[in-house]
């Protein structure tokens, strides 16, 4: 679990990391505390996965990448699991999650959010994941976003704050 | 977040190899710049100015560590609604007042409208999509995530 001081390390970095020759130095002035100490913390919450990577995340849209799509499946519940490390693994899917099915409207279980320059390229990477579902997809959609209503995420609050 | 394409000539072959590189992970260490630039034949200053620059022009949404909020003990949902074309503007006001509500989208589907909601307690996602439901009249369809499968998604650009 994270402390206290985790915490205050999370609100202060969930924006990004400074610019400065030791960014995890600049981080830890910031907070009053050492250096290696943030390092060390950072190890720990990497191999506890509460941080998944430490990286930079290209503007996929401001470079050329404007298309996404999101691919939903219907798959036998038995083979859903094993089909959908496959889905995820693929090179274009940027999300892909096993959901509960909403019936009998929504039949699909599979969730796999597709990326390409333009939607020719997201419909070609789609038959390339049906092709990897074969015949046990029964069923499958394609939902495009037609607009963005919000988008801020996530944001901790620091202890006190 | 810039939503609309950069010129082709905004970047060149250094920035790419920047950013294939660097959405693979950035290091943990003392001098990480230094560290990651000596793969790229960059000196760390210049490693530095280029991701700045990078991230004026909008090339970049986020560069640093990458948190899941469960773990952390937060939790997620992803719902949809079935919204009236007519009332669309009013159910979307209604649903964006709540700052659980983390991101919304317009999809070309029955169900018309996609939010995610994030919370730090689990136990308030309920909370949050019942009171949804008594303000606009109207389902919303949890879909929380019972398997995330790992992802090797990298663009290469």
């Amino acid at each position: 679990m994270i402390d206290a001081t985790d915490r205050k390390l999370i609100a202060a970095t969930q924006g990004g990391l400074p610019l400065t020759p030791e960014p995890y130095a600049t981080v830890a002035g910031w907070l009053g505390l050492a250096e290696d100490d943030v390092i060390n913390r950072f190890s720990i919450m990497l191999e506890g996965g509460i941080v998944r990577r430490i990286a930079l995340a290209p503007n996929h849209y401001a470079l050329g990448i404007a298309a996404n799509g999101m691919s939903v499946w219907d798959i036998a519940d038995d083979k859903a699991e094993a089909l959908g490390e496959q889905v995820g693994a693929l090179p274009f899917v940027s999300h892909c999650y096993l959901r509960p099915r909403a019936l009998p409207e929504w039949p699909y279980n599979l969730f796999a959010m597709i990326h390409g320059h333009d939607r020719d390229e997201v419909e070609a990477k789609r038959a390339e994941i049906a092709a990897v579902l074969g015949t046990a997809c029964r069923a499958n959609d394609i939902l495009y976003s037609t607009r963005i209503l919000k988008k801020t995420g996530l944001r901790i609050q620091a202890p006190g704050a | 977040m810039r939503r609309s394409p950069l010129p082709p000539d905004a970047i060149d072959n250094t920035d790419r190899a920047i950013l294939n590189q660097l959405q693979a992970g950035f290091p943990l260490s003392r001098h990480p710049f230094a560290a990651a630039g000596a793969g790229l034949n960059l000196s760390e200053e210049d490693l530095i100015a280029r991701i700045g620059r990078l991230r004026e022009i909008g090339a970049i949404t986020r560069f640093g560590p990458f948190f899941d909020a469960e773990a952390m003990g937060g939790a997620f949902c992803l719902c949809a609604m079935a919204v009236p074309q007519e009332r669309f503007e009013d159910v979307m006001i209604s649903v964006n007042a709540h700052p659980e509500v983390a991101h919304n989208y317009e999809r070309s589907h029955h169900f018309n409208m996609w939010f995610v909601l994030a919370c730090e307690r689990p136990e308030d996602i309920e909370v949050v999509a019942k009171r949804i439901e008594d303000e606009t009249g109207l389902a919303v369809k949890r879909f929380p995530k019972l398997k995330e499968f790992f992802i090797g998604f990298q663009v290469k650009l």
